[in-house]
């Protein structure tokens, strides 16, 4: 049933007593809705029924624990961001892109860099041969950074970098390129991927053992929370997880044991939880099985509000509030019969939609084959348009909310992470932050996945799970899908670029200040994101640093799991 | 005990020998859930597999290929790097002098598999092979050789 | 594994290999041993297919490097999974390279029971194995029981060590049979455990004490690692063999460290059984053995691959008209008696 007295039209009337838990919420929430501004739009359907706010039973959205939600008025006041990843080739060529998107409106800026950027490799390291420029931007310097954002106004755009294993030291480059730029740190606003847990679980993109690497984290968390106010210095990430085989509950459990491993250091590490866990964001992956991906997201809000307020004593909402960027699954794309992804695509959307995501980004059809087009990335981001200005799914908050099957999915996933947790708390007796690094050292998390990857492999094979065009209606595969070629002299111009940017700078410089590095990398106490922000300013490159850092750190190599 | 009529040596005719396979990904890529589900195919169809797994080098698959005398490399490309890694590992290996084939497993547009089939790569294996296809062009590569 | 004498070669057995190659003569084991010799991996990597692969030519590997074994050192690594054996290994592998030891490393997974495949994944944890001043390393499945893959085993360390090799590390998963097997067979067994992996009772039924050289607590940065060696003393003070106490190394292989230690323990109890009283014993136990694991493999394929005439034997036991005692007495008689086999198509130049 709707709101009673329902300031907006739809609402019936109040069976309570004024006094019960129920009005109480009800009142509540319609002081919260009140005081959210809208944005325009008629709420009502397409044949002019008015529609109320939200339906149901409390908690409402905007209530513990957020089940619902995380706000009163959620897409009536703001919808989700269209976010777009780009990047490719040179910085100035991702430079040109960041413009056309900005002069389109965009305020948001998206960057991938290439898999030597990725893995803290100069583009001149042997292991980067092939690979310059190819799946993202390649930043080996200052300079190449400073490309990157030429003529962009950094203090009025939010700039999302995905980047884990050397994230502190692409941060110190942006940090950097704003303070040449004008632009002060506490001024620079947007978000740095820096989850370096999912990377030993699945996507394997790690330098350094995970110890090291955490520090690395809860450092740059402590940075931001003293400096950079604007700045959201982690995206805990399922979709990773997931891409590697994992099913909706494990994506669930292990993003959100993640999430608590970096509260639980950051703490240790001496911060107040109220001071940094409302910066903490969440990526997760929208599959194709439509219900469970919902029941995951109501499950994770609900999860990661009770544990910050009863294991870790958060008591501001904004720290109990989980928020999300969803991407849909690229791992359901099909090689064969490409266009049929667009009709994944769009119902994995709608799931994030339903499922309450604060920013999306959809896959191009074409991506099973190659980076996308222009052509694919447009239809992508027209399918999220269709979504949220035709369909009428962003008129009711929740719309899902009190089925009986999405209720008992969402404690069904919650039920599924449970077990996960008391098997990581009992690994670290008593310690979620040392479950995980023991779950990482033992083979656990990459076990599990790859379990569920091959059970799912085999279903396929065995014909029990259909997946259209590929075992099942395979025919009307014209094979005929234009896809994106990189040129491939982008390597040899980068590596003139390297080469010219280690000629210019003061040798001495940069040995002196990776020494110091070095050393304090060596002192576990002292926050490393000055250190290395001195290491950028004398041009140091990114495999430099990582080098200082490694000699230190050590390396990792992953458990033989397979 | 066996006279002319051989019948221990038949027997171990039947008894067929494992095809051994050494499975890497080249290049800086992490994304090792194909490699690892084909590598679990191919125990489960008999094979012996020889996991290198991320990070490996065209220098170090062949160090593995000598001393584990494998008879199938599988490598695993998933970042559109296939037109460049992929012909360099079947140069390296005919360096040697041997002929080990390659087989290749990831996304490889189809205007891309005639290059790769005339750079030597014995056969390329998309995402959807079905576990038999897979171990039957494992085999297929493996009595090439012999 | 085994391979059956044959008068010569069948139709079956000149056509290719279904699943393979076609094997060779043993004529070409002898110009394969001598590049194996000359330090050709390509070499020695096929002749360790041979080995693995039983028969004849395995036959005629085992005889050509019986000569020229005996000088190596051969350590057994084992342990429950996930102690982190591999990069102990490598770890260990290193030191002794570094100290001047020409090492092979020899890891031995289990097959699938159900399938006869196998995930062979300890190269992930060998980073030296990388490496081309490495240490030779060869992954082996083992294919069928234990008595065959104890014996395919031990060939292959056999070649190794005439291969030149110095130091031979074999490492096996767990402490079933098989490790045991292999263990008695090393002349220095290592054993690894963790921290958190339980008391001395447990260690005790397990067999370790009966098993072990050297104990190593690995992963020793973690909380218990004391309390893990502390465990392994007492346990040793109850009582362990004469002579020798196993010392309990702590490690963390992640990074190397007690590395030195672990091998220092290696050449201590290297220089304790040249020292004692009893290596002559030791060694006649050694030879023993292996002369009972081949006899065993004749007996096996008796049974297992019987011939017609088996066969008819076997039907005569069944029908009551001999006593199984008898017939086994019958085919005792036969083991002594196997033909030399021919050699198979000699024109089949090994690809190597």
């Amino acid at each position: 049933m709707s709101l009673p007295d329902n300031p907006f039209p739809g609402g019936a009337e109040s069976h309570d007593d004024e006094d019960s838990p129920r009005a109480r919420a009800e009142a509540q929430w319609r002081a919260a809705f009140e005081a959210a501004p809208l944005r325009d739009g008629t709420f009502e359907t397409m044949s002019g029924i008015p529609l109320a706010a939200v339906h149901g039973d409390p908690p409402y959205p905007g209530q513990f624990p957020y089940t619902r939600g995380i706000y009163p008025s959620m897409y009536r006041s703001r919808l989700w961001t269209m976010r777009l990843f780009a990047g490719m080739g040179t910085a100035a060529d991702t430079n040109q892109r960041f413009k056309r998107l900005l002069e389109a409106g965009g305020t948001g800026l998206s960057t991938a860099f290439d898999m030597p950027t990725l893995m803290g490799r100069d583009s001149d390291h042997p292991w980067a041969v092939g690979e310059v420029g190819r799946a993202g931007v390649a930043v080996d310097t200052i300079a190449d950074m400073e490309d990157l954002f030429a003529g962009i106004d950094l203090g009025g755009v939010s700039t999302s970098m995905t980047i884990n294993g050397p994230a502190n030291i692409l941060m110190a480059m942006y940090i950097v390129t704003g303070e040449r730029g004008g632009t002060e740190r506490a001024r620079l606003s947007g978000t740095i991927q820096n989850d370096i847990l999912k990377e030993y679980q699945a996507q394997k993109e790690y330098i350094f053992p995970p110890r090291p690497s955490v520090r690395l984290v809860t450092d740059l968390i402590g940075f931001t929370t003293a400096e950079m106010p604007r700045w959201h210095p982690v995206s805990i990430s399922g979709y990773h997880i997931r891409e590697a085989g994992s099913t909706a509950a494990q994506e669930l459990a292990f993003t959100l044991a993640n999430g608590f491993a970096y509260v639980e250091a950051a703490m240790a590490a001496g911060l107040d939880v109220d001071d940094f866990a409302g910066r903490l964001s969440f990526f997760f992956n929208s599959h194709i099985d439509f219900f469970e991906e919902i029941g995951k997201y109501r499950a994770a809000r609900r999860i990661w509000a009770r544990w910050m307020r009863e294991r870790y004593g958060a008591r501001q909402e904004r720290s109990l509030q989980l928020r999300f960027h969803t991407q849909t699954a690229g791992v359901s794309l099909t090689a064969q019969q490409p266009e049929v992804n667009i009709a994944r695509v769009a119902t994995q959307a709608l799931a994030a939609v339903l499922g309450g995501t604060q920013s999306l980004h959809t896959d191009s059809y074409d991506e099973a084959l190659a980076l996308p087009t222009e052509r694919a990335a447009r239809i992508a981001l027209r399918t999220q348009q269709v979504i949220a200005h035709e369909t009428g799914a962003t008129n009711v908050a929740d719309p899902l909310g009190g089925s009986a099957y999405v209720e008992w999915m969402t404690d069904e996933m919650e039920r599924r992470a449970t077990e996960v947790f008391d098997h990581l708390d009992k690994l670290g007796e008593g310690s979620i932050l040392e479950g995980v690094y023991e779950g990482i050292a033992n083979g656990y998390f990459v076990g599990e996945i790859a379990d569920s990857a091959y059970r799912f492999e085999r279903e396929v094979n065995a014909g029990q799970r259909i997946i259209v065009g590929v075992n099942a209606h395979t025919t009307g595969d014209d094979g005929e899908t234009p896809t994106l070629y990189i040129a491939d002299d982008v390597e040899d111009q980068q590596l003139a670029r390297l080469a010219e940017a280690k000629q210019r700078r003061d040798g001495g410089a940069v040995v002196a200040a990776l020494e110091r590095l070095a050393a304090d990398a060596a002192d576990p106490t002292v926050n490393l994101m000055e250190p290395i922000i001195d290491c950028v300013r004398v041009e140091a490159t990114e495999g430099e640093i990582v080098n200082a850092l490694e000699g230190v750190f050590g390396t990792y190599t992953e458990p033989a799991v397979v | 005990m066996s006279g002319p009529d051989g019948d221990a040596a038949g027997a171990e005719t039947e008894r067929r020998q494992p095809v051994r396979v050494v499975l890497a990904k080249l290049g800086l890529d992490g994304h090792d859930r194909g490699l690892k589900v084909v590598a679990r195919m191919l125990r489960d169809a008999g094979l012996e597999v020889i996991y290198l797994g991320l990070r490996q080098t065209t220098e170090s698959i062949l160090l593995a290929v000598e001393q584990e005398d494998a008879d199938v490399i599988g490598l695993s490309i998933h970042n559109g790097g296939h037109l460049t890694l992929a012909p360099r590992m079947v140069e390296a290996v005919r360096a040697t002098g041997t002929d080990v084939p390659v087989v290749v497993g990831g996304i490889v547009p189809d205007v891309d598999l005639e290059r790769l089939a005339e750079a030597g790569v014995f056969a390329v294996l998309g995402p959807g092979a079905s576990a038999a296809e897979v171990a039957r062009t494992v085999r297929a590569a493996a009595a090439r050789r012999a | 594994m085994t391979a059956g004498p044959a008068a010569g070669p069948t139709p079956e057995r000149a056509a290719p290999h279904p699943d393979g190659e076609p094997p060779t003569a043993p004529g070409d084991v002898t110009a394969l041993f001598e590049r194996a010799r000359g330090g050709d991996r390509r070499a020695l990597g096929r002749l360790l297919t041979y080995t693995e692969r039983g028969g004849p030519l395995a036959d005629a590997v085992a005889v050509a490097a019986w000569p020229l074994a005996g000088a190596a050192h051969v350590v057994g690594m084992t342990g429950a999974p996930g102690v982190g054996k591999s990069t102990l290994t490598d770890r260990l592998a290193q030191v002794a390279a570094d100290d001047g030891w020409r090492v092979a490393i020899l890891a031995v997974d289990p097959s699938s029971p159900l399938t006869g495949g196998a995930i062979l994944g300890d190269r992930v944890r060998m980073g030296s194995a990388a490496t081309p001043g490495g240490p030779f390393v060869r992954s082996m499945a083992s294919r069928g029981q234990s008595g065959g893959l104890a014996l395919a085993a031990l060939s292959a360390v056999r070649l190794l060590d005439a291969a030149g090799h110095d130091l031979i590390i074999v490492e096996t998963v767990g402490i079933g049979q098989v490790e045991v097997d292999i263990a008695r067979t090393a002349d220095t067994t290592i054993v690894a455990v963790s921290p958190g992996w339980g008391d001395a009772v447990q260690a005790n039924k397990a067999g370790l004490l009966e098993m072990a050289d050297i104990f190593v607590v690995n992963k020793a940065d973690r909380a218990g690692a004391t309390d893990a060696r502390r465990d392994l003393e007492y346990m040793l003070d109850l009582g362990h063999r004469a002579g020798w106490r196993p010392p309990v190394a702590l490690t963390v292989a992640t990074t190397g460290e007690g590395a030195d230690e672990l091998f220092k323990h290696v050449q201590d109890h290297r220089q304790h059984l040249r020292t004692s009283s009893a290596e002559a014993e030791r060694r006649a136990r050694h030879v023993a053995e292996e002369v009972r694991r081949h006899l065993h493999r004749w007996v096996d394929q008796l049974v297992e691959q019987p011939t017609r005439q088996t066969e008819a034997l076997f039907a005569e036991v069944a029908q009551g008209d001999l006593a199984p005692s008898a017939a086994a007495q019958r085919l005792a008689g036969e083991v002594g008696q196997v033909p030399e086999r021919d050699a198979p198509g000699a024109d089949d130049e090994p690809e190597v």
